[in-house]
């Protein structure tokens, strides 16, 4: 029989790097996952997007030359700023996306309000019910819609039965539709952080308000609307980032001249195969996201600071 | 000087309930609160007088809370009238009464500093910004919070969080103040100084106070009467010397401090003498009673455990049992014992520890009489 091997002394397994770690294992792996689908793509993304287009496979030029030397042009983003459509398609996403958000919070919040109000047994049923759509395809919800909103559809067909209207109401292919489309699908997506946000404010707080001489209105004005803050910004966020690069939705919904950035995308690599223009206008979006969402970030932390 | 300080003197007398010519300053007029077909509170009719401090005593579940709230005016009462002062407060909603509530959780508002939190109430009664900062440098002083006006809540310790509470009801010059639990959220030695502090501002300030509590002791120490409740029923009200020797039925007796009780039947009635045949000792118990009985009568004769003698000699009492120490408690200051008689019956004694510990004069498993006057008994027929 061998000697007992040495011990190590208990200490050295805490002593152990970060990233070894379990608990480094547990942070990083999501981490080497960003890494991988995101950070990867969009490098690649990038490096098209100062590349020119040729008529080649794949059709952008490579970013070092056959002699080593770096083949970056920023002409990509100049042609960008110099076509209206492109700011067009950017202002008009972004108006699209606004409203769409307003509607989704002004709709959503009180739908959660009113959750966190009912008993408890019920509230679950309440949130099931705002998850329930998840439960069938996006897509499919979205096609529904069109059989909805068509001339020959659910609700013009009823209106004209009714003897209400005698021509069909334009829905389909209009802002409206859009409009729609969007308040519908990204609703859960503001009503969860809303209620996450107003079931923690404790009852006492408004009851507190109206106590010391609050009418309900202005309690709700002076207390629930300001911690709930953090929650709306939330859910404005979940809504209003996926809604502005949003494709499905306007190209089955809206009509030829709703113009959304998402919809350009893809006439330029699919329409144009115009590979380094189309990564330009993906790379802008990104930074015009980018932008609200680091305003907002250091809105949070000043607020959490003081 | 301090603006919510009485400028006349206070008044040390606070007994409204025992001066006939005192019209009670609130009036609860067979309130009643049902959910469904659950009776919260179920006919509850009280007077409260000007500057009382007053206990709402009762175990949970017992409806205290929610009458305090029916008198906020966060609930609707199904039945029964509140009169404030003279006026109809029933269906006046809560944001017009002259009442403030001090809530358990405090409920201060997380997004203001505490001066904005003392100043809410004063800004929703529009008064001039002058005066609303004069009122909150007064109540902040009163609570001896000033230093600290700028803090949020959360920057507070439990204490200055409920004297926070306390400064923003108090600045609001209420006819009536309600506190729900104010010391439970406190730890014990916390508690014991902040009890003396609010019985201090109260009688500065000479507001009404209504207190609600589960802990007997805080509605002994704090109040001046106490209201028992049971079942959304008030069961006894009366002063905490009254409710605690003279109890008036066994939920009283039992719920206030602890208490021994031996079931019998009246034997014989010689004016305020009586004699109760108690077949649990096996002997006759001698009480005293100015109750109307008469022999035969079904009675429940109680002995609170500090009122027992205890020895390891005979006691010259009229009362007397001899038993055996089975459970020996040291409190420090008394001791707790648990006698066990012949017949397995025990017996709660508490005795002063007048002698130091080594000198002990009772101890495990001795040998000891137990002996009681019979003033010192109750008897209860409920």
């Amino acid at each position: 029989m061998s000697a007992p091997a040495v011990k190590a002394p208990y200490g050295r397994l805490r002593r152990l790097p970060f990233w070894i770690s379990g608990r480094g294992a547990v942070a990083g792996i999501p981490y080497l996952w960003l890494l991988l689908f995101f950070l990867l793509p969009f490098g690649i993304v990038l490096k098209i997007s100062v590349a020119e287009p040729i008529i080649a496979q794949p059709p952008f030029t490579p970013l070092f030359g056959p002699d080593g030397s770096l083949q970056a042009t920023l002409d990509n983003y100049r042609f960008l700023l110099e076509d209206s459509l492109y700011l067009i398609a950017y202002l008009n996403s972004l108006k699209l996306a606004g409203i769409s958000t307003l509607l989704c919070l002004l709709i959503g919040y009180p739908m959660a309000y009113g959750i966190t109000r009912a008993p408890r047994a019920t509230r679950n049923i309440l949130l099931l019910l705002v998850i329930l759509p998840f439960w069938t395809s996006f897509l499919l919800r979205v096609y529904a819609w069109m059989g909805i909103l068509r001339n020959n559809g659910l609700i013009n067909n009823l209106l004209m039965s009714l003897g209400v209207i005698e021509q069909p109401i334009q829905m389909m292919n209009t802002d409206f539709a859009i409009y729609l489309g969007i308040t519908y699908s990204y609703l859960p997506f503001m009503i969860l952080p809303l209620y996450a946000a107003l079931e923690r404010l404790s009852p006492d707080l408004v009851e507190a308000a109206q106590d010391l001489g609050c009418r309900p209105w202005k309690a709700f004005v002076t207390i629930t609307l300001p911690l709930s803050l953090p929650g709306i910004i939330a859910g404005c966020l979940l809504v209003f980032i996926p809604a502005v690069g949003e494709f499905v939705i306007p190209s089955l919904l809206g009509g030829p001249d709703s113009l959304m950035i998402g919809r350009v995308l893809w006439d330029e690599f699919f329409g144009n195969r115009d590979w380094p223009v189309a990564s330009a206008v993906a790379i802008a979006l990104l930074l015009v996201l980018v932008v609200p969402i680091m305003l907002f970030q250091r809105m949070n932390l000043r607020q959490a600071r003081s | 000087m301090n603006s919510l300080v009485q400028t006349a003197a206070p008044d040390r007398v606070k007994n409204g309930w025992n001066r006939p010519e005192e019209a009670p300053f609130l009036r609860i007029e067979g309130v009643e609160k049902r959910f469904g077909g659950f009776a919260a509170v179920d006919g509850v009719s009280l007077d409260i007088y000007r500057k009382e401090l007053f206990c709402l005593l009762g175990g949970s579940g017992c409806g205290k809370t929610t009458l305090l709230r029916i008198l906020a005016g966060f609930e609707q009462p199904t039945a029964g009238r509140i009169y404030l002062d003279g006026s109809d407060m029933t269906d006046v909603p809560p944001y017009e009464r002259p009442i403030n509530m001090m809530f358990q959780s405090y409920a201060l508002f997380p997004h203001m500093s505490v001066e904005s939190n003392v100043a809410f109430g004063l800004k929703q009664e529009g008064l001039p910004r002058k005066e609303i900062a004069r009122r909150v440098a007064d109540a902040l002083e009163l609570v001896q919070l000033g230093p600290l006006a700028k803090r949020r809540p959360h920057q507070l310790s439990g204490g200055q969080r409920q004297r926070v509470a306390l400064a923003r009801c108090l600045v609001k010059r209420p006819k009536l103040l309600l506190l729900d639990e104010p010391l439970a959220a406190l730890d014990k030695k916390l508690r014991e100084h902040t009890q003396f502090e609010l019985m201090n501002i109260q009688e500065e300030v000479g507001i009404t106070f209504i207190v609600v509590t589960h802990d007997q002791e805080e509605a002994m120490s704090l109040s001046t009467r106490i209201a028992v409740m049971d079942r959304g029923q008030i069961v006894q009200v009366g002063t905490p010397t009254e409710i605690y020797e003279y109890p008036e039925t066994r939920f009283t007796a039992n719920f206030i401090g602890s208490i021994n009780f031996f079931d019998g039947r009246i034997a014989r009635v010689e004016g305020e003498n009586l004699t109760v045949a108690v077949p649990q000792l096996g002997r006759d118990l001698l009480v005293r009673s100015k109750k109307e009985l008469s022999p035969g009568t079904e009675v429940c004769v109680a002995i609170r455990p500090e009122k027992i003698a205890i020895s390891r000699q005979p006691l010259d009492l009229p009362n007397g049992v001899k038993g055996k120490v089975r459970d020996l408690g040291y409190l420090g200051s008394v001791s707790v014992y648990r006698v066990e008689l012949e017949n397995g019956c025990l017996i709660k004694v508490t005795a002063a520890n007048t002698l130091h510990s080594a000198e002990r004069e009772v101890d495990w498993d001795d040998e000891v009489y137990l002996g009681w006057r019979a003033t010192s008994a109750l008897v209860l027929t409920e």
